[in-house]
């Protein structure tokens, strides 16, 4: 069966990003390219959104390497350094017993990035490659992989705790590593991807599905 | 049947809120043939799904209900009780919050009779003094910049509109409100400190500041601001502030 899916591109009509106001491409033509209720510039789908996404997704790959090998921070108890990476911080974790601080540090410090970038992949390769089926489970996927993406910064927070609470000269310091650095990257990057990524590609494609 | 598939995208369903119940609502019967007005410049009676780009009729709907997306379930309108009011409400109520949570302890350390204590501030200076600025300035702009913003912002646009006024630049205030959104991280932030907590008290005496709960009501009373703000009401009480 297929719909006749009335969408605001087949009004030839443009909805706001910003605002939601629904505004005719005859509007847009007479009188101006932003938004008559918010002023922001109008598009009818985001700009080289898979271009973008890939450049992003790229860099965040690039990133991933350093944020994995460098130490993320390095404990000084009385005299005697101790770097951790990122997992590091896990197994000790899980180590101490911790088991569900362990377990929400690893999920949201090395499954979602990796997670993040697979289904970032996916979504758009598959609106490239022009899949037509599960549109519906992909929009969520993308609605999934833009709510998770923030939840990453944990790490990054921890750290900027640590290191300005455990100030002790001799007894015990607490310093950032360069891993942090490109961790932070990776997430502010694959925030960024995500947000380039415009799910109504998916719907765009016509033909035959489930939908 | 064409004409009733077309017809019945069109309408979005509903959800009610409180009673968790499921109920779809129709806005067209399916006989009758309801053409979609073609005929405008631009409109707020017609919402497009910002996921799928669907079409679907704004619908009268009471206060509590959503109106989400039929084919990809994106929430598309809420309609809330007093929704400007409540949410000024809550965003003063979370300014008032941020101002206390800025100027106590977050966590108190203590190992060997020494104690350390941090403020909110203090991961920026860390980060900043260690030679990292750009940390420095990510943890600076999503745990204390935005957060702050979206509260202040709220109060500045809410507070002219509830004495009938038009606050100064309300397009550009209400742009700041949607692109700050995802760059505030507070209840990330809260989950840190707990991370922090627990791996501190491994080998230390750790003890919560006063401002710890100062920051985890602000955080409630950021999301609630956000929750009870409706962005129909807010542009259909501007036009009617500006007649």
């Amino acid at each position: 069966m297929t719909t006749a899916s009335v969408t605001a591109k087949s009004l030839d009509a443009v909805s706001c990003h910003i605002c939601g106001l629904l505004i005719s491409f005859e509007y847009i033509a007479k009188s101006s390219a932003r938004c008559p209720r918010c002023d922001s510039p109008l598009h009818s789908r985001k700009a080289n959104s898979l271009k973008r996404t890939w450049a992003l997704l790229f860099a965040a790959l690039i990133m991933y390497i350093p944020a994995n090998i460098y130490p993320v921070l390095t404990l000084t108890n009385f005299g005697q350094p101790t770097p951790n990476t990122i997992i590091g911080g896990v197994v000790e974790l899980a180590e101490a017993g911790q088991w569900t601080i362990a377990a929400i540090i690893f999920v949201a410090s090395v499954f979602v990035p990796i997670f993040k970038i697979i289904a970032l992949l996916f979504l758009s390769f598959s609106v490239r490659f022009r899949m037509k089926g599960l549109r519906r489970q992909r929009t969520w996927l993308y609605r999934f992989t833009e709510f998770i993406g923030r939840w990453s910064m944990i790490d990054i927070f921890m750290i900027s705790i640590l290191i300005a609470l455990v100030q002790l000269q001799a007894i015990a310091t607490i310093q950032a590593g360069p891993g942090a650095v490109a961790f932070a990257a990776v997430v502010i990057v694959t925030m960024f991807a995500a947000m380039a990524f415009d799910p109504r590609l998916i719907w765009d494609i016509q033909g035959d599905d489930n939908d | 049947m064409q004409k009733f598939c077309a017809l019945s995208l069109l309408t979005p369903y509903m959800w009610r809120d409180g009673k968790r119940r499921f109920s779809i609502r129709f806005a067209f019967s399916s006989e009758e043939g309801v053409a979609i007005d073609k005929d405008f410049s631009y409109t707020d009676a017609l919402v497009a799904c910002p996921e799928c780009d669907l079409i679907h009729k704004v619908s009268a709907i009471e206060a509590g209900e959503q109106g989400r997306c039929r084919r990809c379930a994106a929430l598309l309108f809420v309609r809330h009780k007093n929704s400007l009011d409540r949410s000024l409400a809550f965003a003063l109520t979370g300014l008032l919050f941020f101002v206390l949570a800025n100027m106590f302890p977050l966590l108190i350390f203590e190992m060997d009779g020494q104690f350390q204590s941090n403020r909110l501030i203090d991961g920026v200076i860390a980060f900043w003094n260690a030679g990292y600025w750009e940390l420095s300035l990510i943890v600076f702009i999503s745990s204390v910049a935005a957060p702050f913003l979206i509260l202040s912002v709220l109060v500045s646009l809410l507070v002219p509109m509830r004495f009938n006024r038009s606050p100064s630049h309300p397009q550009k205030q209400i742009r700041l409100l949607i692109h700050l959104r995802p760059w505030a991280m507070s209840e990330i932030f809260i989950l840190g400190i707990i991370v922090a907590f627990v791996k501190l008290n491994d080998f230390a005496n750790v003890s919560v500041g006063l401002s710890l709960f100062a920051f985890v009501l602000m955080v409630a009373a950021t999301v609630m601001a956000y929750l009870s703000l409706d962005d129909d009401a807010l542009w259909s009480r501007l036009e009617a502030i500006r007649e």
